[in-house]
């Protein structure tokens, strides 16, 4: 099964704000958008289970005009807080790179 | 057709401005400059100390290149969340700035200032009549939670600035404001339409980043129309796509089709887009719902410490159990803290981030992971700064030398530098995440005009 970093030409991350992270999954072209955008792997309680939070903050939304899939999620911890790693959440992207999609059916 | 021009130079003053952009702007004719200059992206620590991100002298380089532009044109010039946090001292530096200017160049503008800070006194009454409300994730607003703030600021949206421009204000320095309603505000008192003048705003808050240009340092111009609005770069060598600005939404943005903003909501979910030159867009379909007004309430707080600790980690025996080394040196020094200071658990926090294994995730690794090396860092958090010192010089010992098992060797892990320990200073939080219910959008706001 082919990485979401093989089906994606870009992959980044940003903080939405103190308290939120936001992804965005750039597809590369129609055809994969429609192959992956909504395979398991990248639904809401796979990507609580990535990030360690709960599944029901985990909002999800496809752009197919754009053949982007945009997943925002609560942070762990508040921005700048006492256990930060990562205070623009920059780097949590990286994290999906790997991870293996099956192909949507439907 | 009417259309309102507005010039925004930059995603984010003091970033830096391209002269050359500056006069392909000012040729268009714009009605007026507009720009933010700064946001909460890096943290809450310019919020509470009152100190901007960016250094004074970068500054003041683009307010020069600014504010010749506006002596030239002759247009107002509005600049919002001033001093990248917004607050009373955030506004007032980047007042001294533009004052300093004004008397080395002989220029004389009007200039408006609009204060958002709140005191605290004013949100715990907010608090109590009903007024403040949560936003996920966090829940309800103690008054604890404000009383631990150094500032706060509410959020404005464009009325304070229209204020401003009925007043006649050639420049206007705004506190904490929606980045959109700082460019939307001169079109919105044209009387265009509300939904292309948030969006069109939403679009350029980041100045050129929304183009081919990619980045905040370059500008773009919008021109505000009855249907929509149109976006091109002010440097013929970028250009807006169709892609590039539908796409732009989704930056920093949790929902890409619907944004609150003060008194109401942008949606874009039935927007098109049309490439109308190579380089220009036109964008049609922006709605915008009333709603009652609210106003967004940041607050920093600064009221705990840290030291920090940082060693490098070669040994093979720690390099093939990380997992098992970070759990045991937790315990280590935890303990140690505990006996030496007498404090209970819950009175200082002490975390160990391994780079090189998880210290950007703080999640496990995949089985079968192993570290070429561990650089590891102890950060100890506790009520005042001697504390966490106190703790951290307490650990030393043992953040130095603990072996992974009892009975081994002791080892000496690589510290970079003597003494060991530093103190890091406060840790800013921002621990507001709420909305305040106003009755006018200017009942928060404060309203001064300088005559220069």
């Amino acid at each position: 099964m082919p990485k979401v970093s093989e089906v994606c030409r870009q992959v980044r991350s940003k903080v939405a704000g103190p308290f939120w992270v936001t992804i965005d999954l750039m597809f590369d072209g129609e055809d994969n958008y429609r192959r992956y955008a909504e395979s398991p792997a990248l639904g809401a309680d796979a990507i609580a289970a990535v990030y360690d939070v709960d599944p029901k903050k985990v909002t999800l939304f496809p752009i197919p005009t754009l053949h982007i899939l945009k997943i925002s999620y609560p942070r762990r911890t508040p921005q700048g807080g006492v256990e930060e790693r990562d205070l623009h959440s920059g780097q949590q992207y990286a994290y999906l790179l790997d991870v293996e999609l099956g192909e949507c059916h439907g | 057709m009417n259309t309102t021009k507005i010039y925004v130079p930059q995603g984010s003053l003091g970033v830096g401005i391209f002269p050359e952009e500056i006069d392909y702007a000012l040729a268009r004719e714009p009605d007026a400059i507009a720009l933010d200059a700064g946001s909460t992206d890096s943290g809450a620590a310019y919020l509470a100390k009152g100190v901007s991100k960016n250094d004074r002298a970068s500054v003041k380089k683009d307010l020069e290149l600014l504010m010749g532009a506006q002596q030239a044109a002759q247009i107002p010039i509005l600049i919002g969340t001033a001093g990248q946090a917004g607050g009373d001292q955030n506004v007032d530096w980047t007042r001294d700035i533009v004052l300093e200017i004004a008397r080395e160049k002989g220029y004389t503008p009007k200039v408006a200032l609009l204060y958002s800070e709140q005191s605290q006194r004013t949100v715990e009454q907010k608090l109590a009549d009903g007024k403040v409300t949560g936003l996920p994730p966090l829940g309800d607003l103690e008054k604890a939670q404000i009383d631990d703030c150094l500032h706060i600021v509410a959020l404005m949206g464009p009325e304070p600035y229209i204020a401003a421009l009925d007043a006649d204000a050639d420049i206007v320095i705004g506190g904490r404001s929606s980045d959109p309603a700082v460019i939307a505000a001169f079109a919105l008192r044209q009387g265009a339409p509300a939904g292309p003048c948030w969006h069109a705003g939403k679009i350029a808050e980041c100045g050129g980043q929304s183009t081919s240009a990619a980045t905040g340092q370059r500008g773009v111009l919008i021109e505000i129309h009855e249907d929509g609005f149109d976006v091109e770069p002010v440097d013929p060598q970028f250009k807006a796509t169709v892609e590039s600005i539908s796409g732009h939404l989704l930056y920093e943005n949790k929902n890409p089709w619907k944004l609150t903003e003060p008194g109401g909501e942008l949606d874009v979910t039935d927007c098109q887009y049309v490439q109308l030159t190579d380089s220009k867009v036109r964008v049609t379909g922006s709605a915008w719902t009333p709603k009652p007004y609210t106003m967004k309430l940041e607050g920093a707080s600064g009221n705990l410490f840290q030291t920090i600790m940082i060693v490098g980690i070669a040994d093979p025996d720690v390099l093939a159990e990380p997992q098992v080394f970070h759990d045991k040196m937790l315990v280590t020094l935890t303990e140690r803290a505990k006996s030496t200071t007498g404090l209970d658990e819950g009175e200082f926090h002490i975390s160990l981030r391994m780079y090189g294994w998880n210290g950007v995730s703080g999640m496990q690794p995949p089985p079968g992971s192993v570290p070429l090396e561990i650089g590891l860092m102890g950060v100890i958090t506790a009520k005042t700064q001697e504390l966490a010192s106190q703790i951290a010089k307490a650990c030393n010992p043992y953040f130095f030398h603990m072996p992974i098992r009892m009975g081994m060797e002791l080892p000496s892990y690589g510290w970079a530098f003597t003494p060991g320990d530093i103190d890091r200073g406060p840790v800013y939080q921002f621990v507001l995440n709420h909305v305040v219910s106003v009755d006018d959008p200017m009942e928060l706001v404060r309203f001064e005009l300088l005559d220069v």
